[in-house]
């Protein structure tokens, strides 16, 4: 059986895939990433949320010259019940088909295979309803 | 007393790319000019703060004194994005507030020649055998393009998308901020590009990173600039016509992000820009209806828009009908970028914010030839640099 891996940490694989956050315990700021305290409150302490799989697209370009070849859409997304994430608006990469309070779905697809046959696994989102 | 600081001399290099000119070449001859344009010379001067980015760790302040003056003054070397110039003049401006000397010198320089887009360059791959997570956010790959955009264009056009999918600015509105700027650069001798551009070739240019196509984008390249500050104590010993020509600091705020959500997945240019521009109109005690001209950080087009309304010159939401009314052209309620900004002018890192004081001094001190904004007294500078330093400054003419 082939072998997956999240492309990043905070993306967790499986049955249902999401993203998870770090949670501040003090004020419940989220974070991708891992910070050494909370840039909002300072507190120390973290756990871990499940973040919402839908939510509305607050920006995005579409590049064409970049680090990697275009087009491509990245967007902002915030996310239903909390948190803002980065990634690429799957599937569209024409201007006319974006517009305000546009939601969007996780979804998932593979980006790359190491020498051991494991496969990374990054996701984006589509357009609910596409 | 009062403990103003004063701008006696100012000058900057053209901008542009000059392959036989090293940095050194470029920061003596702003520092010089600098100093001929106060009336001082080196032995006057009583701290030195240098700017610059891409060579940071070569102590340039120190390489710099050896090409024009080595006083054993204290120098700092500076390095803060793109507000990196403007930091060189936040600190030698303390020096004089903190009483260290009385005479400062600010000088920002770059030299960054045809680099193309920042961090777009092709990286050699690094031989991977086995899926690791590193990092912050344990990456097993590159997620430059897979999970978005970071880089610059990208950045600024998703601001301005957000800006505009809030507000419904439309792409035509984004492209004439460069038509505005490019047209206002062919009056301005010392900028790197002086060419008019059409909006429809604007618009129908190459598409870098909607909604910003290529002179949407500012170009790299060469160039310094420098500041003479003086305390109000040191400009009170001067010659009438150092006084004369004075320009008042009345206002120099600097910023970083406070914490937001978006923030954490997105540099939020918009929050530390508007506690910037709002502390620097509390302080100056004037609010934009004032402003004669203003120098904002316009590295993509997208960024000026959103700007208008970060430092309140329109509406909220408004920045849209604010450039179709022509507020922000020359001879609008609000000239914008009259230099032709960083999109035709350029962007030499560390010498933007300091060329920017330039351009509103000398405007200020009526000195600015075929792009005078006539009348004059009191003008607004911006820079930003990711991720993330605002600088804000009000300058006001001496009184006539």
């Amino acid at each position: 059986m082939t072998q997956s891996i999240p492309a990043v940490e905070y993306l967790v694989l499986g049955d249902d895939p999401h993203l998870q956050a770090h949670e501040c315990q003090q004020c419940g700021a989220l974070y991708l990433d891992r910070r050494n305290a909370c840039a909002k409150c300072s507190a120390t302490t973290f756990g871990s949320r499940r973040l919402s799989n839908e939510g509305v697209l607050r920006a995005f370009t579409i590049v064409q010259r970049g680090a990697k070849s275009g087009p491509f859409t990245s967007a902002v997304v915030e996310l239903n019940g909390g948190g803002v994430v980065k990634a690429n608006l799957l599937g569209v990469t024409d201007p006319a088909q974006i517009h305000p309070e546009l939601k969007v779905r996780l979804a998932t697809f593979p980006a790359g295979t190491d020498d051991d046959g494991t496969v990374a696994v990054a996701f984006g989102y589509e357009p609910v309803g596409a | 007393m009062s403990d103003n600081v004063w701008i006696i001399g100012t000058s900057m290099t053209n901008f542009g790319r000059f392959p036989d000119l090293d940095l050194l070449d470029l920061a003596s001859t702003a520092t010089l000019d600098a100093l001929a344009d106060s009336g001082q010379s080196m032995t006057d001067v009583g701290l030195l703060a240098l700017g610059n980015v891409y060579e940071a760790n070569s102590h340039n302040g120190q390489r710099l004194q050896k090409q024009i003056g080595q006083t054993g003054i204290p120098v700092y070397n500076v390095v803060n994005a793109c507000a990196t110039g403007a930091t060189a003049v936040r600190v030698a401006m303390m020096g004089i507030k903190a009483g260290e000397c009385d005479v400062a010198l600010a000088v920002g320089v770059e030299k960054m020649g045809k680099m193309g887009m920042l961090g777009g360059a092709a990286r050699k791959a690094a031989e991977k055998t086995v899926f690791t997570p590193k990092g912050r956010y344990g990456s097993v790959v590159k997620t430059e393009g897979l999970l978005g955009t970071g880089l610059m264009p990208g950045v600024f056009a998703q601001a301005g998308t957000e800006y505009a999918l809030a507000n419904g600015v439309t792409a035509e509105q984004f492209a004439r901020v460069a038509v505005k700027n490019h047209l206002h650069s062919t009056l301005n001798p010392l900028a790197q590009y002086q060419k008019e551009f059409s909006l429809e070739e604007v618009m129908s240019a190459e598409v870098i990173s909607y909604p910003n196509t290529l002179p949407m984008c500012c170009p790299t390249g060469d160039g310094a600039a420098a500041v003479v500050l003086v305390s109000d104590a040191k400009l009170k010993t001067l010659d009438p016509d150092v006084r004369r020509r004075a320009v008042k600091i009345s206002a120099s705020v600097m910023t970083s992000d406070p914490w937001t959500e978006g923030g954490q997945s997105q540099p939020d240019v918009n929050t530390l820009t508007r506690l910037a521009a709002d502390q620097a109109y509390e302080i100056a005690g004037i609010g934009p209806e004032d402003l004669d001209l203003v120098e904002l950080h316009d590295c993509f087009a997208t960024a000026e828009l959103i700007h208008y309304d970060n430092l309140r010159l329109c509406a909220p939401g408004g920045a849209g009908e604010f450039i179709d009314s022509g507020a922000p052209m020359r001879d609008g309620k609000t000239p914008v970028n009259v230099s032709g900004g960083l999109l035709s002018k350029g962007h030499p890192i560390g010498a933007t914010g300091i060329a920017n004081l330039y351009e509103v001094a000398t405007h200020l001190r009526g000195e600015a030839g075929a792009r005078q904004i006539d009348g004059a007294k009191v003008g607004l500078t911006h820079v930003i640099g990711l991720a993330s330093a605002c600088a804000v400054h009000v300058l006001e003419a001496p009184a006539a």
